[in-house]
C-alpha cells in the first residue's frame, strides 16, 4: 500500500522512529490542551486509515465511515456503562459490533461502484447519525450519553483520569492498529484490492471473487473504524449522535483526499491538518466561530491544488491512476 | 373510508406532498449526474437558499410568494451556473474530486448562510390565503399543502414534458448519448451542460421556496435534504425523470407513514426500502434508458 513498503531502507526506519520517538514525547513538552488534541487527530487518523482502506486501496469513496466510528463509539459507551470500563475489551466489542453492522450494510453498498458507492455510504452514514438522534432509549437521543466512566486500558490497571495518559493508551492502541494494516499492505489480499481498484472487470475475468473481496475489506475498514470509535469515547467520556454525523464522514475523506490517496502516511497527514484547521483555526479570535468555512475553504483549495494530495507531492514519479470514481 | 387507512389518511397525503418535494429537488440531481456526469452534493444547499429566500421575502401575501418563487429560481440558475463553472476543470479528473469540491462549497455556504439567518430553524408561513384548513374525506387537511401538491404535481409534468417529449429534452439526451456527434452537429456542448445543470439547480431552489412552510430553513436542513435526495435517485434510478418520480413518491410514503407509525425505527425503514429496492432492481426502480 505505501509506496516504500519495499524500499526498507534507512531512511525510512529512522523516519519511523523519529516519528514514534516525537509522538511518545509530545505529552512531556505539550501542554495538556494540545496532548488532547493529538489525542484526537490520533483517533481522526484510524479513521482517515479506515476510509483509506477503502477509497485509496479499492478505489471505493466512501462518505459513510462515520457510520462505524458512532457504532463502535455507542458501544463502546454503552459497554463501559453497563459492563465494564476495561478499554481493551470495549474496543474488541466496538470493533466487532462495527464489523457485524459492516455486513448487511456493506453487502449493499458493494453491489456499486463509483458515484454510486459514495451515494449509498453516504446514507448508511446519514441513516445511522438519525438512529442515533431517534434511538432515545438506546442512545438517549440528542443530549448524547455522558458519564462514562475513565478507561481501565487492561485489567488490573489503574482507570486513567488524566488526559496525559489516556494519550498513551490512544497511541499505543494507534500503533498497533497502524502497524497491522501496514502488514497487510503487502499481503496479497492488499495486492487483489488495489487490482479491484485499478481494472476490476479483468480481476473476475482472471477468477478473483472480486465483490467477495471488497465486501471483506469493508467490514475490516468498518472494524477500524469502530475502533476509532472506542477510542474517541475514552478520550472524550462523552458521545452525541454529531460523532456518528455527516461532517465526520466528511472530513475523514478529505483527510485522505488531501493526505493523497493510497498513502497511509498520507492519510494520517491529511488527518493531522483537517483536525488542526477545525480545532485550531476555528478558535482563533480573528475568525471566531467560523471554522466550517475556513474547512470549506481547505476542502476547495485542496482540491484545486493538490490533484494527488500531500503524498503526491512528495513523489512526482508516481503513476497516474485510473479515475477512482 | 375504514380503518388502517382511515387512521393514517393524513399520513399518506403528508407522504404524496412530501414525495412531490422530494421530486422536485431530486430530479436535478439525478438529470446533472446521470446525463451529464456532474456530482453535486452542493445539491442541498440549493434547497436551503431557496428556503432561506422564502423566508426573507415572505409577507404573508401571494406576491410576497410569487416575489420569492422567481428570486429563487434566479438564485438557483446563478448558483448552478457557477458550480458547473467550478466543476468543470475538474470534470477529468473523476468524481472524487467532483465530491470533495462541492463539499467544500456546501461547509462554504452554510457557514455564510448560518452567519447571516442565525443556526435555529425559522419558521416560514404560508401566504395568509393559503392557511387554514379544508375538509380532505372527513378529514381537516392543511390549504397549503393541497396547492402544494397541485403546484409540484405541474412542475412534474413540465419537467417531463419538456424532457421526454420536447426537442430540446431530445438535444439534451443526444448530448448524454454521444457528445462527439452532437457536436459535429454545430451545438455548443457547454452551453447543453449549463442549461441542464441550471435548470437542475433551480428546481431545487424553487423547492426550497416552496417548501419552506414544510421542511423549513436552518442548519442541518441542507445535509438532510441532500441525502433523502441522493435516496430518491438511486431507488428511482440514475438520469431517469420517471424513476426520480417513482423514487420520490416511495421515499416520501416511508418517511411520512413511518415516522407517524414507528417513530424509533423510522430511520431503518429509509434503509430497508433502499435495501428491498435494490436487490430486486439494482439498478433503480426506472433506470435511465439513455445510459443503461
Amino acid at each position: 500500500m505505501s509506496p516504500y513498503a519495499t524500499a526498507g531502507s534507512m531512511t525510512r526506519r529512522l523516519s519511523v522512529t523519529a516519528v514514534v520517538g516525537a509522538l511518545a514525547l509530545a505529552p512531556f513538552v505539550l501542554g495538556s490542551y494540545a496532548v488532547g488534541t493529538l489525542s484526537r487527530i490520533l483517533v481522526f487518523a484510524l479513521l482517515a486509515l479506515s476510509v483509506n482502506l477503502l477509497t485509496g486501496l479499492t478505489g471505493l469513496p466512501t462518505l459513510g465511515q462515520s457510520a462505524y466510528f458512532g457504532v463502535g463509539a455507542y458501544t463502546s459507551a454503552i459497554v463501559a456503562t453497563r459492563v465494564t470500563d476495561v478499554g481493551i475489551l470495549q474496543l474488541l466489542i466496538a470493533a466487532g459490533v462495527s464489523a457485524l453492522v459492516a455486513v448487511p450494510t456493506g453487502w449493499l453498498a458493494v453491489r456499486a461502484r463509483g458515484v454510486v458507492f459514495l451515494m449509498l455510504t453516504l446514507a448508511i452514514g446519514e441513516i445511522v447519525y438519525s438512529a442515533a438522534v431517534n434511538w432515545k432509549s438506546l442512545t438517549n437521543g440528542t443530549d448524547g450519553m455522558s458519564g462514562i466512566p475513565p478507561v481501565v486500558p487492561l485489567p488490573g490497571m489503574p482507570a486513567l483520569e488524566l488526559d496525559g495518559l489516556v494519550y498513551f493508551y490512544v497511541l499505543a492502541v494507534f500503533l498497533l492498529l497502524f502497524a497491522a494494516v501496514s502488514r497487510l499492505g503487502s499481503t496479497s489480499f492488499a495486492l487483489a484490492l488495489r487490482g479491484i481498484r485499478d481494472n476490476e472487470p479483468r480481476m473476475r475475468a482472471i477468477g478473483y471473487p472480486t465483490q467477495r473481496y471488497a465486501l471483506t475489506v469493508y467490514c475490516g475498514a468498518g472494524a477500524l473504524a469502530g475502533a476509532a470509535g472506542s477510542l474517541w469515547v475514552s478520550v472524550q467520556r462523552f458521545v452525541s449522535p454529531g460523532d456518528a454525523g455527516f461532517e465526520i464522514a466528511a472530513l475523514a475523506l478529505l483527510a485522505v483526499v488531501i493526505g493523497g490517496s493510497g498513502s497511509m502516511w498520507g492519510a494520517c497527514a491529511g488527518a493531522a491538518l483537517v483536525w488542526l484547521t477545525r480545532d485550531y483555526l476555528g478558535n482563533l479570535e480573528a475568525v471566531a466561530g467560523r471554522g466550517p468555512l475556513l474547512l470549506g475553504l481547505l476542502f476547495v483549495i485542496a482540491v484545486y491544488t493538490l490533484p494527488r494530495g500531500l503524498a503526491g507531492v512528495r513523489i512526482p514519479h508516481r503513476l497516474t491512476r485510473k479515475r477512482t470514481a | 373510508m375504514s380503518g388502517w387507512l382511515d387512521g393514517n389518511f393524513v399520513s399518506v397525503i403528508d407522504g404524496v406532498a412530501f414525495g412531490l418535494l422530494l421530486f422536485t429537488i431530486a430530479v436535478g440531481l439525478s438529470l446533472v449526474f446521470g446525463m451529464m456526469d456532474v456530482l453535486n452534493l452542493a445539491h442541498g444547499t440549493l434547497y436551503l437558499a431557496g428556503a432561506y429566500v422564502a423566508y426573507a421575502l415572505s409577507d404573508g401575501t401571494l406576491w410576497g410568494l410569487l416575489l420569492a418563487l422567481l428570486a429563487g429560481a434566479l438564485v438557483g440558475t446563478m448558483g448552478g451556473a457557477a458550480l458547473t463553472f467550478l466543476t468543470q476543470p475538474l470534470a477529468r479528473r473523476g468524481h472524487l474530486d467532483q465530491a470533495v469540491l462541492t463539499l467544500g462549497i456546501t461547509f462554504i455556504v452554510a457557514d455564510l448562510l448560518a452567519a447571516a439567518f442565525g443556526g435555529d430553524v425559522l419558521p416560514t408561513d404560508p401566504p395568509t390565503a393559503l392557511r387554514g384548513t379544508v375538509d380532505l374525506l372527513g378529514h381537516a387537511y392543511p390549504v397549503y399543502r393541497l396547492v402544494f401538491i397541485g403546484v409540484a404535481a405541474g412542475l412534474a409534468l413540465l419537467v417531463y414534458l419538456v424532457f421526454e417529449r420536447s426537442s430540446l429534452g431530445a438535444l439534451v439526451r443526444a448530448t448524454v448519448a454521444d457528445r462527439d456527434m452532437v457536436r459535429a452537429l454545430g451545438v455548443d456542448i457547454r452551453k447543453v451542460l449549463y442549461g441542464v445543470f441550471a435548470a437542475g439547480a433551480a428546481l431545487a431552489s424553487v423547492g426550497g421556496v416552496l417548501g419552506a412552510p414544510i421542511l423549513g430553513p436552518g442548519p442541518g436542513v441542507d445535509e438532510t435534504v441532500l441525502v433523502l435526495s441522493l435516496v430518491v435517485v438511486v431507488v428511482g434510478g440514475l438520469g431517469s425523470v420517471r424513476g426520480a418520480l417513482a423514487g420520490a413518491l416511495l421515499i416520501g410514503q416511508v418517511q411520512t407513514l413511518g415516522v407517524a407509525l414507528l417513530p424509533e425505527y423510522a430511520p431503518f425503514l429509509l434503509f430497508g426500502t433502499m435495501l428491498l429496492v435494490l436487490v430486486v432492481r439494482p439498478h433503480g426502480l426506472v433506470p435511465s434508458a439513455v445510459r443503461a
